[in-house]
């Protein structure tokens, strides 16, 4: 599990463009919208992208979402739990 | 119908690894391609604006013009009057690389919503504040006539007070950028010969 | 200031090659979206309005083309073309273009395109026009979104309150391309229905495609039945967010004041509102507060977005074409597959094609980069 949240902060960092931060500024228990890390809803489309691409998840209804992308350990938890690739 | 008392306040050039602001050097980078030499002003301008890495190089390049002019304006009634040759196009061509790529085919919303010209418009309204009138047009070459045109209307008929107007394009490698800032007071006279000039010139 | 109108135009949709076809068909309350299983374009079925090939290509070799023309360029040129007959103008130094447009020639950069690559810049796709018609000026081309097409109207207004030209042709369209569409699909905004703008049920847009065109001019010579005289227009951005709505519809509140305060006129006399009513939850609720805010939400409101879907760059202009003929007809179509209000703030969504004397509509549109337009006209008739 500590692999795939290392991983998943690596990814968000590269894919959603978060040049001045670093893998370690990121906790695992830290929200990644609004205060934290201000992701917005573009960002929250592309994080939806990547659990297809990447996860081989499809997400049925965008508005669960919210929940999952909280913060890196609830979307390391989903992940696990759903993962098809 | 020419709104005689207005002048250009400043300018600003961006092409060939050079930032030009009224006839001065602000910025030059001898090596490096186009995304990291808007990194590197970026820096040295010493811009502190996160969202930036998150933009197209067309908005990036955009953003930059428009800080040098716009760093030290109030007026927030200041109009967006930009054109350009490619619209979008650097942009679309990754959008549709990645729909059609052969292993994994998908459609990336980030790099999508990129995929309209007038998106730049937008990014600068939201850095500055702007409420303001925006258009974007498409020319084969910088058209300083019907810009100026345009501009008189907007200008004689009260809808702005100052105007952020010019060029902005980015192609492969190859982009080009000329913004002026339209203003009642300023070092350079506002006529379409002038622009030529200006425009030539840098 | 002279006057500027609009007057003779042109519809090219599935509905057929002119406005009456469109008109005659949206007063009977039927969409022109059905729907469309093809996998290339997306995967899973959807729902579109889209132009069919054999119309096309029936009433463009009509005008005798001398070359191969893109599918876009089809539709703008046999929209114009009648639009130019019905006008009976000469086309002289006078004479402006401007072309609305948010893609283009978007799909020769497909692989299959039998085009060069070279096609997909706007600027070539306005040569291949003014050329076909032999303006003598280079076409304009405006490319703001989805606000391009009403955009289009006010740019067109200020040339020739400048100076600049003495009519304008105003030509827009956008295609339903796999571009788009695996757009869209990523930005979660398709619906898998017809779409339903305003009501509680909606789920997103369809996109659809239409080639609109109008005469602008100062020439009072040159009205048609349904000619419009604009009264004030303008555009202003949310500063929010590139593509989110505004929470507070500032953009769209504030281009709807301005219009208003260009034009005039006071609320009450606006008789109807041509709205964007994309079938979006965050737009509908967006729009819903901006009108509110401004205090015309007890004005009757339609979104013909569930008779042609959003048609993109030709979208403002469609809908302000389709306003001109309500107007003529005093009849306020209603707004298709709306049921129960699903806003916050209260609307006044027309629910059936009622019979009304008008004078008057605001259209007005929102789009992507935070942009906002909102134009009034009224009927030209003394």
């Amino acid at each position: 599990m500590s692999e795939l949240k290392q991983e998943l902060k690596e990814k968000i960092i590269e894919q959603l463009n978060l040049e001045d931060i670093s893998v370690d500024e990121i906790a695992n228990d830290d929200p990644l919208f609004g205060q934290g890390l201000g992701l917005d809803s573009i960002d929250a489309l592309e994080l939806i992208v990547m659990l297809d691409k990447d996860y081989g998840i499809k997400l049925a209804d965008p508005k669960e979402g919210r929940k999952i992308f909280e913060s890196i350990n609830t979307m390391a938890a989903y992940i696990t739990a759903n993962r098809t690739t | 119908m020419k709104p005689s008392s207005f002048h250009i306040a400043s300018y600003c050039r961006i092409i060939d690894n050079n930032i030009v602001k009224n006839d001065e050097v602000l910025f030059t980078e001898k090596t490096g391609d186009l995304s990291s030499f808007l990194k590197k002003a970026y820096k040295h301008m010493e811009i502190r604006y996160p969202k930036f890495f998150k933009m197209d190089t067309l908005s990036k390049l955009a953003f930059i013009a428009a800080e040098t002019l716009l760093k030290d304006s109030v007026e927030k009634n200041t109009a967006l009057v930009f054109s350009n040759k490619s619209s979008s196009l650097d942009t679309d061509r990754k959008h549709s690389a990645s729909i059609t790529d052969s292993v994994h085919p998908y459609a990336s919303p980030a790099i999508f919503v990129y995929t309209l010209p007038n998106i730049c418009l937008g990014e600068i309204s939201i850095r500055h504040s702007l409420y303001s009138e925006n258009s974007f047009f498409i020319f084969d070459e910088f058209n300083p006539r019907l810009l100026t045109d345009y501009c008189d209307s907007l200008l004689s008929t009260g809808k702005t007070e100052k105007i952020l107007c010019g060029w902005v394009d980015v192609d492969k490698q190859e982009y080009d950028a000329f913004l002026y800032l339209i203003a009642r007071t300023g070092v350079y006279p506002y006529t379409t010969d002038e622009l030529t000039r200006l425009y030539r010139k840098t | 200031m002279s006057s500027v109108f609009l007057s003779h135009n042109n519809i090219f949709s599935a509905y057929g090659p002119d406005s009456v076809s469109a008109i005659a068909q949206i007063k009977e309350g039927v969409s022109s979206l059905q729907l469309v299983e093809d996998s290339y374009l997306l995967e899973g079925p959807f729902y579109s309005s889209r132009i069919s090939d054999d119309l096309l290509n029936e009433k463009f070799e009509r005008l005798r083309p001398t070359e191969n023309y893109t599918r876009l360029e089809k539709i703008l040129i046999a929209s114009l073309s009648d639009t130019l007959e019905k006008a009976d103008l000469e086309i002289d130094d006078r004479v402006g273009l401007i072309v609305s447009t948010t893609k283009g020639n978007i799909d020769v950069l497909e692989k299959h395109s039998v085009f060069p690559e070279k096609r997909a810049y706007l600027a070539q796709l306005g040569k291949k026009i003014k050329e076909f018609f032999q303006f003598q000026n280079d076409a304009i081309i405006l490319s703001n979104a989805c606000v391009s097409g009403v955009l289009a109207l006010a740019v067109a207004k200020r040339l020739i309150s400048q100076k600049t030209y003495d009519h304008v042709l105003v030509v827009g369209g956008d295609l339903v391309t796999k571009f788009i569409m695996s757009g869209f699909n990523a930005f979660q905004a398709l619906s898998p229905e017809p779409c339903r703008p305003y009501c509680k049920t909606r789920s997103g847009i369809n996109i659809g495609e239409v080639g609109s065109s109008v005469l602008v001019t100062a020439d009072t010579r040159q009205m048609a039945r349904e000619a419009v005289k604009i009264m004030g227009e303008a555009s202003c951005n949310d500063a929010n967010h590139i593509s989110g709505p505004s929470r507070t519809g500032e953009g769209l509140f504030r281009s709807v004041q301005a219009a208003l305060e260009q034009s005039g006129l006071s609320i009450e006399s606006i008789d109807y509102i041509s709205a964007h009513g994309t079938a979006t939850l965050f737009n509908d609720e967006m729009e819903a507060i901006a009108f509110n805010r401004a205090n015309l939400q007890k004005t009757p409101l339609n979104s013909l977005k569930g008779y042609f879907g959003h048609t993109l760059g030709a979208s403002g202009l469609l809908e302000t074409l389709i306003g001109m003929h309500s107007l003529q007809k005093n009849m306020l179509f209603a707004s298709k597959g709306f049921q129960e209000l699903g806003v916050s703030r209260p609307l006044n969504i027309i629910k059936d094609t009622t019979s009304k004397p008008l004078r008057t509509f605001i259209k007005t549109a929102s789009g992507f980069g935070g942009c906002n337009t909102a134009a009034i006209f009224q009927s030209a008739k003394p």
